[in-house]
């Protein structure tokens, strides 16, 4: 995928001023590329537009993957490869499959997630990420806005936007 | 908007903006090791290599290196096991329930809380695993896999091996937890470093940005991961005492098991984040963030977790007596005026009488006598489950195998291990990782914070 080079960035101190800026600069017309923040700003998302994450869904099918496997498992392994009498129990005791049941229902649920996660937010251990500014992992509020997405727009209309939105600087980026 | 009620102490003290929360809390990773640190590594690192000996011994010439006999065949490794799986309680107790309840303060201390966890879970499965004389073979035998002979399988109707699955899930699914949060975190230390330190960091960060997309997905697995969570702590201690329950041996075959190995758990998971934090708030100056507000909450759960624990003992006898069993009533009167009657009135002493000090507003709010009482808390830990282990099993059912159990220096040396590893771990991460989840604080801060920025 051919990534834009050049953004306009604005930064922000606080966290409320944040989130009226993002909504006036999108009801301007103007396409953000992405926030980025020091920490997980509440409701944010929900002014970026971006559509609730689907990875609770996921895990609740990892789980329900962990139980299909771990009832599988102990069934086949105690009723019907090697039946053993234990404790003049049932061969297929359930009451005492329900311990390991959970525990890889558990299991394969958050390993699923979280493999999910890596992989849809790009977090790999050879990554490196494109940092707009290395205060937005400190104490501010990066607002990156793509000029090749806006062409429509005048670029001083978008450093205006943000000035007027609240934005302590407005600096410009470019990528090689 | 976070709407906080004015009224409330602030969680952060001393006006911190951002800058100062990472400033504080980066500061530790990047400076050079202090002197006391260094005599902490030196100590714990002594510890670690005296008590590998005993564990060398215990591999090489096998479980008779130990104090067990025909009579007491399970004591202080079983002890020891159970005291550190308890001990790893209330790190993800912190992370996962405290998060489901929207307890704030849980992110001074999580951080820490967690990687406990993480050590002293590892230091408990040291036990179970040399128990087995070879580990490296047992530790297959363990696992759901087909033996040389043909397809004869593991026993799932026994809670030996519910505890293989309990523990190795507990342990990964705490782990990665623990370094979800971690990643933020390494990610503002790339940011400020340069050189070796920025190429380790980066690549601990996973390439993090901290694009507002990531950070939502990245919320969305923290509260998912701490609802698994949170079912997962209360399986883990259930699973361990049915090592105990399902036996039947009188003190043992009891129900009222899971519910008070649980709150025993929480109880001594506490005291033990509050001996490592109290420590390490000081050293690192930490007092803005580890505040005496955390400390007097943290000894409020360690009342009602005592009190339950309490309750627990007092319930356990009545039902003994009302049970009308000859050999159950004889196993708790033997445990409290037998042979061993020191142990378990240590026990009575360390976990009933001395938690209920902390009613005391002025006890609750001292740090030494939290200081002290944590201590004392793991001592009456350790006893409660000696005390159930041991003098369950001395005097069985043939009064000519009466005997008593005397540990050995091996016994010693490998509880010494286990210290040893889980303070130089602890050291260790302490140096190298933030202690304090920095990306959680600064998203309290604008509502807990003392001054509030603008």
């Amino acid at each position: 995928m051919e990534r834009d080079k050049n953004f306009i960035l604005g930064i922000f101190d606080d966290e409320d001023i944040l989130k009226n800026a993002v909504r006036e600069i999108r009801a301007a017309g103007i396409k953000i590329h992405e926030v980025f923040s020091p920490y997980p700003v509440h409701g944010l998302e929900e002014e970026l537009g971006y559509r609730r994450s689907r990875l609770p869904i996921a895990a609740f099918l990892f789980g329900l993957l962990g139980t299909t496997l771990a009832l599988t498992m102990q069934f086949y392994m105690m009723k019907f490869d090697w039946p053993m009498i234990i404790g003049g129990k049932d061969h297929a005791a359930f009451p005492d499959f329900i311990p390991v049941s959970f525990e890889l229902t558990v299991l394969v649920a958050a390993f699923g997630m979280v493999t999910v996660f890596m992989v849809s937010s790009n977090l790999k251990p050879w990554g490196q990420p494109r940092i707009f500014d290395l205060r937005s992992t400190d104490d501010k509020h990066v607002m990156a806005i793509d000029i090749a997405n806006n062409a429509a727009v005048d670029l001083e209309i978008i450093k205006g936007a943000l000035k007027n939105s609240g934005a302590t600087e407005v600096n410009s980026k470019s990528f090689e | 908007m976070q709407v906080t009620s004015p009224v409330r102490d602030p969680l952060i003290t001393g006006g911190k903006t951002y800058k100062d929360v990472t400033n504080d809390i980066a500061r530790h990773v990047e400076g050079k090791p202090t002197k006391g640190w260094l005599l902490g590594l030196a100590v714990s690192l002594t510890v670690l290599l005296l008590g590998s000996l005993a564990l060398v011994a215990t591999l090489w010439e096998g479980i008779g290196m130990w104090g067990l006999n025909k009579t007491v065949g399970w004591a202080w490794d079983i002890t020891n096991f159970v005291w550190w799986v308890g001990i790893g309680h209330a790190g993800t107790l912190i992370s996962a329930v405290l998060l489901l309840f929207r307890q704030k303060w849980r992110t001074s201390i999580n951080r820490a809380a967690e990687a406990m966890t993480i050590f002293a879970v590892i230091c408990a499965a040291v036990f179970p695993l040399i128990h087995m004389g070879r580990p490296w073979i047992g530790a297959i035998w363990a696992l759901p896999l087909p033996n040389t002979f043909g397809s004869l399988w593991v026993n799932f109707n026994s809670p030996l091996l519910w505890d293989v699955f309990a523990i190795s899930t507990y342990f990964s699914v705490s782990l990665v937890f623990w370094y979800i949060g971690l990643i933020p975190d390494f990610a503002t230390i790339r940011d400020r470093a340069t050189g070796i330190r920025n190429t380790i960091y980066g690549a601990l960060s996973f390439g993090w940005d901290g694009g507002a997309k990531t950070w939502m997905r990245y919320e969305s697995v923290s509260l998912i991961l701490a609802g698994l969570a949170t079912p997962l702590v209360l399986s883990v201690h259930t699973i361990v005492s049915f090592d105990f329950a399902t036996s039947v041996i009188p003190g043992w075959h009891t129900t009222i098991f899971p519910p008070y190995f649980v709150a025993g758990a929480i109880f001594s998971g506490f005291a033990m984040v509050l001996t490592l934090m109290i420590v390490t708030r000081k050293v690192f100056k930490l007092e803005d963030y580890i505040t005496m507000g955390h400390i007097e909450l943290m000894n409020i759960v360690i009342i009602i977790t005592g009190s339950i624990v309490g309750i627990a003992y007092i319930t356990e006898f009545f039902i003994a007596w009302y049970s009308g069993v000859a050999a159950e009533q004889y196993a708790f009167v033997n445990r409290m005026f037998g042979p061993y009657w020191w142990a378990y009135w240590s026990m009575m002493t360390c976990n009933v009488i001395s938690p209920q000090l902390f009613w005391f507003k002025k006890i609750r709010t001292s740090i030494v006598a939290t200081f002290i009482l944590s201590l004392i808390v793991n001592i009456g830990m350790w006893f409660e489950r000696f005390v159930i282990i041991v003098t369950s099993l001395h005097r069985d059912y043939l009064p000519s195998s009466w005997v008593m159990f005397y540990p050995t220096i091996t016994d010693v040396g490998v509880y010494m291990f286990t210290f040893g590893f889980f303070f130089t771990a602890f050291l260790l991460f302490a140096k190298f990782f933030p202690v304090i989840n920095m990306a959680e604080i600064k998203s309290v801060l604008k509502s807990s914070s003392e001054k509030i920025i603008k």
